[in-house]
């Protein structure tokens, strides 16, 4: 059959579709809830009305957001039984445990948190309200962490057994599955990007505020010092968790890399173009090669570093594609050829997700130092702040009018970096892994459902796809405009914390005895 | 008792949860054609279940996720097996989902109609196709000796499985008038309270010919108990509606659900999914099962967190058990906060709020 429409490639587009859509959400509410509830808590701490509008400010966008993100959660967890029926017929003993984990422990908390949080303002204390978001937040990272072990078992399979009878994988230690270092560095790379993912959205929506404000005071027109506070605060809140995210992100990158180097050097060896090996083996900055003859016919290195990144040594041996091929093929069968994943995707898919990773730490370290606190600026230049900060290059010095302007659409740009990189990052890792789907143990051709025809396969290709495209427009256009139109000044924290009230409370069952009739502080 | 045995069991309890939660929130998303006049009376619908509809989801969630993790092959077969039908609860879930999250977030009586006609088929499609696939599965399909389903989407509109839909969706409507009686306020109270009798009946006629059509093919002793429960369940929930007790009349319609499918679970054992083609390659709950390591780390982590959410989430329900009527439904919030896109050159003038009639 035509390899364009065998079944397996139109089950990986599908797989591929829905996971890089699910992820562009997914980092956004890993970050954004959790810094929407430290907003919240400095504004339950401190009473400060800027925390209060930026939390609900955030938080609105936070919700436009989680919404998509849970709703595409749906199809990743069904679709294994669906397009991946062999899969999960020979992983199910282990891959399921995570799995059923998440949705046990993980899922429940962020569902019924976030209801609680949703409609709560006006029925749970404020710390109690408080604490709901703190409690979707923990939900959506202990939900990363199931879901990244078991996609850690495919790239590195421990803890399991092949039965003897069934030729299955079964599960041995659960202690090894949950916590080998595959995990904990995916994890830990993982989070770090989604936080920076979610740092780079608000330092894009913080940049666009100021900087429109800036503008219109230039035109002479009134602004709202209210937004202007509540904004600069997001956006100096922001940049640090950027700047320790980012940082974070090329630590642990560069601790997933060294896993990555030993359990599967192949696609380390495709990341890089690396194609015979090489002691010191270079670190390759651009090239352009010829995958059918396997070699670069363009090259641009840095000696060394790529046995520095590999193994902390500047002068190891980093084997090459064709080395790990011809190794494979020895140990599994067959052709090396068959054990080549896509190298120019796999080469180009870890540029981007490197380079526009980085490119928005940069932005996020520049934008720190512009925007530093009024200690480090001489006197005559520092802003109060409810209005917007001068970009100063140094105590005394502004940027000059035109490299302001671009300061700030630099600003807006960095939020659309972090997406890219992580789309990347996904298409890299799953891409360099084939042609397994369990490394080393199951081929991804062997993994599709032999019950499903091409139809119904594409019937649900086209379906899905059409769905998230037109979902996309909905949520990019709410987003945008709730984006735009910012936090609401007029709102006012609540007068009185509301009170827990238990069934002996007033008018017995039915509590608000005087105001029975008020509405709802919140409704759909 | 073996341990697949407990997992039998578990994860008829998970079902069951969902059917018992989410079966209340769709027949609500189903009442907000049948029953509410005007707008506002259908966000009074829709904010019954506002705060607990998505965590009532996860319980199809964890359903899903435990029967891949203790039954791999039932979790293999079963969803490559009704593959389209699957396809469209997905769909639906999906849209109903942003539908709730959406529909009040921007003005305008085109974008609410929208949502709220994705909101009321959404919840009318699922109810429908989950009873369907219940029927099929308690029936048997075509299953061959690899375990694969091998029949076509037309082997799973069988007129047995039809009717299982039907029963689904016209008992989940009933359990969400029931609830809608119970949680709201004013006339609305009153026309759920009398639209729940109408529906209890039809629910029952349909109910009792689909668990005796069930009883007479796979019955046993068990299952017959627990017709006989479901039964006695809804007429109760029927005789309590009309005498006004609400708590009573939700908590026997919620008996009524929990029943069927206990009955339909307990017709299916020891079988998971029995084949049609060979009783010998039909599934079961010893051949479709993991490792008795799995079941017993699984088992673990059921035992200590099921009820962690059992608790957690009938806490919510608490807070939120206030009745609410239309005088609670606040004007669009956002009508204030989101103003036009902002014209040329950014300016932010506060916009008018666009006319929403009902």
């Amino acid at each position: 059959m035509d390899l364009a429409l065998a079944p397996e490639t139109i089950a990986r587009w599908q797989f591929g579709i829905t996971t890089v859509y699910h992820f562009l959400f997914v980092p956004l509410t890993i970050s954004l809830s959790a810094v929407t509830a430290g907003l919240e808590t400095a504004w339950v701490r401190t009473g400060k009305e800027k925390y209060f509008h930026a939390t609900r400010f955030w938080g609105k966008l936070f919700l436009i957001n989680i919404a998509m993100g849970v709703v595409t959660g749906i199809v990743q967890e069904f679709q294994f039984g669906m397009n991946w029926s062999d899969y999960s017929r020979f992983v199910g003993d282990v891959f399921g445990a995570p799995l059923a984990m998440e949705a046990l422990i993980a899922f429940f908390f962020e569902s019924t948190f976030i209801g609680l949080w949703i409609f709560g303002w006006d029925r749970l204390p404020k710390r109690l309200h408080c604490a709901a978001i703190w409690m979707v937040s923990l939900g959506t990272v202990l939900s990363a962490y199931f879901i990244l072990a078991a996609n850690s078992w495919m790239q590195h399979p421990v803890g399991y057994a092949l039965d003897p009878a069934t030729g299955r994988a079964r599960l041995t230690d659960i202690g090894a599955v949950l916590f080998q270092n595959t995990a904990l560095a995916q994890f830990a790379h993982t989070l770090t990007a989604a936080f920076l993912t979610g740092a780079a959205f608000m330092v894009g929506i913080a940049s666009y505020h100021l900087w429109r404000t800036r503008r219109l005071q230039e035109a002479g027109e009134a602004a709202d010092p209210k937004r202007t506070l509540a904004m600069r605060t997001s956006l100096r809140v922001a940049l640090v968790v950027a700047v320790v995210a980012g940082l974070g992100t090329a630590v642990s990158g560069d601790s997933l890399g060294k896993v990555m180097f030993r359990q599967q050097p192949m696609k380390m060896a495709a990341a890089e173009a690396l194609w015979d090996k090489e002691a010191p083996a270079p670190f390759s900055v651009f090239a352009v090669g010829d995958v059918a003859k396997g070699h670069n016919t363009v090259a641009v290195e840095i000696p060394g570093l790529l046995s520095f990144l590999a193994h902390s040594d500047f002068r190891s041996e980093v084997p090459g594609v064709n080395d790990v091929a011809a190794a494979e093929a020895a140990r599994y069968g067959g052709d090396p050829k068959d054990y080549l994943p896509n190298v120019p995707v796999a080469y180009w898919g870890f540029r981007w997700m490197i380079g526009f990773g980085m490119t928005s730490f940069a932005c996020a370290l520049a934008g720190l130092w512009l925007t530093r606190s009024r200690r480090w600026v001489a006197p005559g230049k520092r802003t109060a702040p409810d209005e917007v900060p001068r970009l100063m290059l140094t105590p005394t010095r502004e940027l000059g009018p035109a490299l302001t302007r671009w300061g700030w659409r630099v600003g807006i740009l960095t939020m659309g970096f972090p997406l890219l990189a992580n789309s990347w990052g996904w298409i890299f890792t799953e891409t360099g892994r084939q042609p397994w789907v369990v490394f080393g143990l199951m081929r991804t051709s062997d993994a599709v459902s032999p019950g499903v025809s091409l139809a119904e396969q594409l019937t649900t290709l086209i379906g899905f796809t059409l769905l998230y495209a037109a979902l996309a427009v909905v949520e990019v256009r709410l987003l945008a405009t709730y984006a735009k139109a910012g936090p609401v000044t007029s709102e006012r924290p609540p007068e009185k914390d509301p009170v827990l009230r238990g069934p002996g409370g007033p008018a017995g069952g039915d509590p608000d005895g005087e105001d029975a009739d008020r509405p709802l502080a919140f409704a759909y | 008792m073996h341990l697949h045995d407990v997992w039998f069991i578990l994860i008829a309890v998970l079902w069951t949860g969902y059917f018992f939660l989410e079966g209340f929130d769709f027949g609500v998303g189903v009442l907000t054609r049948l029953l509410a006049r005007d707008e506002r009376e259908r966000r009074v619908l829709i904010n019954t279940i506002g705060p607990v509809w998505d965590g009532n989801e996860v319980w199809l969630l964890t359903a899903g996720g435990a029967t891949f993790a203790a039954f791999p092959d039932w979790y293999a077969t079963l969803f490559s097996g009704f593959y389209l039908p699957l396809f469209a609860i997905l769909v639906c879930l999906i849209v109903r989902g942003v539908a709730f999250e959406y529909r009040a977030k921007r003005d305008g009586v085109r974008w609410k109609r929208n949502w709220e006609q994705a909101i009321f088929w959404t919840s009318l499609l699922p109810a429908f196709l989950w009873g369907v696939a219940f029927a099929d599965i308690v029936r048997g399909v075509p299953i061959d000796r690899h375990k694969e389903y091998a029949g076509g989407l037309l082997d799973l509109l069988h007129p047995y499985a039809l009717l299982g839909g039907l029963v689904t969706l016209t008992l989940f409507t009933f359990h969400g008038a029931v609830f809608t009686a119970l949680k709201t306020l004013g006339p609305i109270r009153e026309r759920a309270r009398a639209l729940a009798g109408r529906l209890g009946l039809l629910t029952a006629v349909l109910a009792a010919a689909f668990l005796v059509w069930t009883q007479a093919g796979t019955g046993n002793a068990r299952s017959l108990a627990a017709l006989v429960l479901a039964v006695a369940a809804l007429l109760g929930a029927l005789a309590l509606n009309r005498a006004g007790r609400e708590g009573w009349a939700f908590t026997c319609s919620g008996l009524t659900v929990a029943a069927a499918v206990g009955m339909l679970f307990l017709a299916l054992y020891p079988d998971v999914m029995p084949s049609t083609l060979d009783p010998a390659w039909s599934l079961t709950v010893a051949n479709a099962a993991s490792s008795a390591y799995t079941l017993r780390i699984m088992t673990w982590v059921a035992v200590v967190f099921t009820p962690l959410v059992l608790l957690y989430q009938g806490w919510t329900y608490w807070v939120f058990r206030r009745r609410i009527g239309v005088q609670h439904i606040p004007a669009p919030a956002h009508a204030a906060a989101v103003p036009a896109p902002a014209g040329p050159a950014g300016t932010a003038a506060p916009a008018e709020p666009a006319a929403d009639r009902p």
